[in-house]
């Protein structure tokens, strides 16, 4: 089953192409993967997915539905989310009250009935605060839960993202760089986690750079380059195009790639 | 427990508000520092009310004088038009705060920065227009006089009843608002302070929380004018003039936005300072502005967060 | 036809007065991306300055430069001690200072001058000329040609001269111009200056028309600040153009509707452009991205 499926989808930022009419299917349960040199347009691609831009033409279909130029909250709410690459954190809230924030969603009390403080406030906010510490336990930030998020080292904050994406209980989890700026144990960690969201049934879609990451973690790649599709397969054979190759990986990367497999 | 662990607790905040409530009035000479003491409390509300809006969810106003004024001619006109009791003009007024907030706040709370505040700023002066012209109604640029509130068979006019009422209600509002922060909305306000469109992509209904927050800060700056209006028997159009939306906003600024004990300590230097000037009256005018200008350039979290972070408390 | 033609003529006069407010408020934030509401207070400035040392016997063609040159210092302080030393404040943040500078002055204003309302000599006289069925007075041509040299001047400055062309890179991007090698603290201070200058000589040619007091400066920030809004905050032509349009529609809801909400005109308009197109007319749409 397709969960996700992008047909001709473009955007324009004043005369710029961005997003040229892309197309791409993501398979239910799988890792799909996003590559493309620097300004190929895959964050752009993200933010038209995830309803933050709309789309200059072309259709985004969520499990079949139609769900092209909603906006990120109703999105949310049938089951998309994401993170940005570049860390959209609440930094003046705590770790915990970061993820707890994913929960809102799920929660069902009003504003007066939270201003009165009634008893079913009481019950969800420690409803919430369960799942929150649930969460953040599967990426490993359990001990942190009571600091603030400002405190946080860069690679703890993007695993910070990825469980407050969680929270929301997606079908799809969009990923944007997740391993950007994180060394190689913390890019071990990221592959970990993502490895662990899939088991769980969510499908994951990625956007990244590092090649180690990619090859090891995708079900299927596409490359975008120039806003444009340049080619979409597995891994291996993604680094065997030679358009691949010349656009994007150079030859040294395409080793590097070759050894991620082992 | 650590005195930390305490004063992070929200009840701790409102046994300390109720405790200066309480205490203060032993050091009143006289009943004229009642009414300073009412009129604390009174402008307390209303910054309260603006720091729901602006220290929570990261908007502002520089309007908000105008739900002052709905509230202050709210419990002038229905007694006087209508003959009515005045309670009755305070919930009307409420009332009517309360669909303007929802009426004008959903398109006025899609802009955001600058346009946000402008725009706010064109709302507020509109209010005090129409309170000026519609003489008829209103009495004009000399305003018009208050019935006094009846509660219970008895007249309110004391200033130490004032004192009292206006105390009891900040403190209830305190409650309220400190009730918000750990709660589903008051994180969503705080997500969306932070960062809007993380908000947004984990589901949050951005427009429909900030119009929501907006009403209330609304309700609080109604029921703030109303009392004001009561308590001084009278009511001119300055009570929703710009200079009152910009005294507000440097209230809030000033105390702390974000902070409860903020807003109280706000208004007390915004109240407490003319008084302390009326010798020098001219010189208000100026001192204000540079007081305005002060705390925005230096002490731009306001007083009560920054001592606040020096003895490691968080929540005030 | 004739009222329609007299409303008109004082239309376009006190537009070209916030016009010229507005143009400040476009100099400036194009500069620094402030908005500056101490900007009613540089008209307000020019106005009192140059009635008051006329009144302590210094003749009006000495005044009016004098008072210039003290709006002008007013206005490099105000950048100097509240935009300066504010960087790296929101948006708001920074509104809110100016308009603690603007009370501040108009403070200041209450106790050096006074609280009552004053006027200056017309230029040429008070005798209406006659045009068609209306009548106009002199000092209003006298406006519309001043607002004329002021932008003409503003816009040969900026076109052909070096720091005019520092100016521009400025404001379009400040990171850029720093980068090469342009000074943008002076250039700021100096779109406060002009935008000081600017607005002190739209005080002096209107005082003899609309009067001046201690607070006229509130109320014409925000007019200025509508027509900026209207032409769209960035754009120069549309300052001038915004400022017309405003003055226009005041007076003719002013004559065909109610004079006592002739200032809400103002505030309508904003309220109208920020919802419907924030860009304003001449202004370009920014996409916010991510």
């Amino acid at each position: 089953m397709m969960i996700l499926d992008i047909q001709r989808l473009s955007i324009a930022f004043g005369g710029v192409r961005a997003v040229d009419e892309v197309s791409l299917s993501v398979a239910s349960g799988t890792v799909f993967s996003i590559i493309g040199p620097n300004g190929a347009g895959k964050t752009s691609l993200f933010n038209l997915i995830s309803g933050i831009y709309p789309p200059l033409d072309g259709r985004v279909r969520l499990g079949g539905e139609d769900v092209t130029g909603l906006p990120p909250d109703r999105l949310a709410r049938r089951g998309l989310s994401r993170t940005f690459q570049n860390l959209q954190i609440f930094f003046r809230m705590t770790v915990l009250e970061n993820v707890m924030v994913g929960c809102h969603r799920h929660e069902r009390t009003g504003i007066l009935a939270d201003l009165l403080h009634l008893p079913s406030v009481g019950r969800q906010n420690h409803a919430t605060r369960e799942r929150a510490q649930a969460a953040l336990e599967c990426v490993g930030l359990a001990a942190e839960a009571e600091r603030s998020a400002g405190a946080l080292p860069y690679g703890a904050l993007k695993r910070l993202e990825i469980a407050r994406a969680l929270t929301t209980e997606p079908r799809v989890l969009l990923l944007d760089e997740p391993a950007a700026g994180c060394n190689g144990v913390e890019t071990a960690e990221v592959a970990a986690v993502i490895r662990g969201i899939v088991g769980d049934g969510v499908t994951v879609v990625l956007v990244e750079h590092d090649m180690r990451l990619v090859m090891n973690v995708s079900d299927r790649i596409h490359v975008l380059a120039n806003g444009r599709t340049l080619a979409e397969g597995t891994a291996a054979e993604v680094r065997a195009n030679p358009a691949v190759v010349e656009a994007y990986l150079g030859v040294h990367t395409a080793r590097e790639a070759m050894r991620a497999q082992a | 427990m650590s005195v930390r662990r305490v004063l992070d607790h929200r009840l701790a905040v409102i046994a300390l508000v109720g405790a200066i409530a309480v205490a203060l009035p032993m050091w009143f000479p006289s009943a004229y520092y009642y009414r300073i003491g009412a009129l604390v409390f009174v402008y307390a509300l209303a910054a309260l009310g603006l720091n729901l809006l602006m220290g929570f969810a990261g908007q502002v106003s520089l309007g908000h004088a105008g739900f002052m004024g709905i509230g202050a001619y709210a419990v002038a006109i229905v007694p006087a038009q209508f003959a009515l009791p005045a309670w009755l003009g305070l919930l009307a007024g409420a009332a009517l705060s309360g669909i303007v907030a929802l009426a004008v706040g959903r398109p006025i709370l899609r802009l955001k920065g600058h346009y946000l505040a402008v725009a706010t700023l064109g709302f507020g002066l509109l209010v005090a227009i129409v309170f000026t012209n519609e003489t008829r109604w209103t009495g004009g640029p000399d305003g018009m006089t208050v019935a006094r509130l009846m509660l219970f068979g008895r007249t309110m006019s004391s200033a130490q009843s004032w004192y009292w009422i206006s105390a009891f209600t900040f403190i209830a509002a305190a409650t309220l608002a400190l009730n918000l922060v750990d709660s589903p909305t008051g994180r969503a306000l705080r997500a969306i302070h932070d960062s809007e469109i993380a908000a947004r992509v984990l589901g949050v209904d951005v427009a429909q929380k900030k119009l929501a927050i907006f009403t209330v800060s609304a309700l609080y700056a109604s029921v703030a004018g109303s009392f004001l209006a009561l308590l001084n028997g009278h009511v001119t159009p300055d009570v929703c003039g710009f200079l009152r939306s910009i005294e507000l906003v440097a209230m809030v600024v000033l105390g702390g936005t974000g902070s409860v004990l903020g807003s109280l300590v706000g208004s007390a230097v915004l109240v407490v300072l003319p008084q302390a000037l009326t010798v020098v009256h001219e010189y208000e005018t100026m001192v204000l502005g540079l007081v305005i200008m002060g705390f925005m350039i230096l002490l731009r979290h306001g007083v009560v967060p920054t001592l606040a972070a020096r003895a490691g408390v968080r929540w005030t | 036809m004739a009222q329609f033609l007299q409303f008109a003529l004082s239309g376009v006069t006190v537009g070209a007065i916030y016009g010229l407010v507005a143009l400040g408020f476009t100099l400036i934030y194009n500069a620094s991306e402030v908005v500056n509401f101490a900007q009613g207070e540089f008209v307000m400035l020019g106005g009192m300055t140059t009635v008051f040392l006329t009144l302590v016997g210094v003749p009006l063609a000495v005044a009016a430069p004098a008072a210039v040159i003290i709006t002008v210092a007013a206005g490099l302080a105000l950048h100097r001690f509240a935009i300066e030393t504010a960087r790296g404040a929101t948006p708001v943040i920074l509104i809110i200072i100016t308009i603690g500078a603007s009370i501040f002055l108009r403070g200041l204003a209450q106790v050096v001058f006074d609280k009552r309302f004053h006027s200056l000599p017309p230029l040429f006289g008070s005798d209406p000329i006659h045009l068609a069925d209306a009548s106009i007075l002199p000092q209003s041509l006298v406006v519309l040609a001043g607002a004329g040299v002021v932008v003409i001047l503003l816009g040969t400055f900026t076109g052909r001269t070096l720091f005019g062309k520092a100016l521009i890179a400025t404001a379009s991007n400040r990171l850029a111009a720093l980068l090469v090698g342009i000074d943008t603290r002076r250039i700021v201070g100096f779109s406060f200056a002009v935008s000081a200058a600017i607005g002190a000589v739209a005080g002096i040619l209107i005082t003899p028309i609309t009067l001046t007091s201690y607070d006229v400066g509130t109320l014409l920030a925000l007019k200025g600040f509508a027509a900026a809004m209207l032409g769209g905050i960035g754009s120069a032509v549309g300052a001038v153009v915004g400022g017309l349009l405003v003055g226009l529609m005041e007076a003719f809801a002013a004559g065909y509707v109610s004079s006592a909400y002739k200032d809400a005109v103002a505030f309508l308009v904003i309220l109208a452009v920020l919802f419907a197109r924030p860009q304003g007319l001449f202004g370009a749409a920014k996409p916010e991205r991510v």
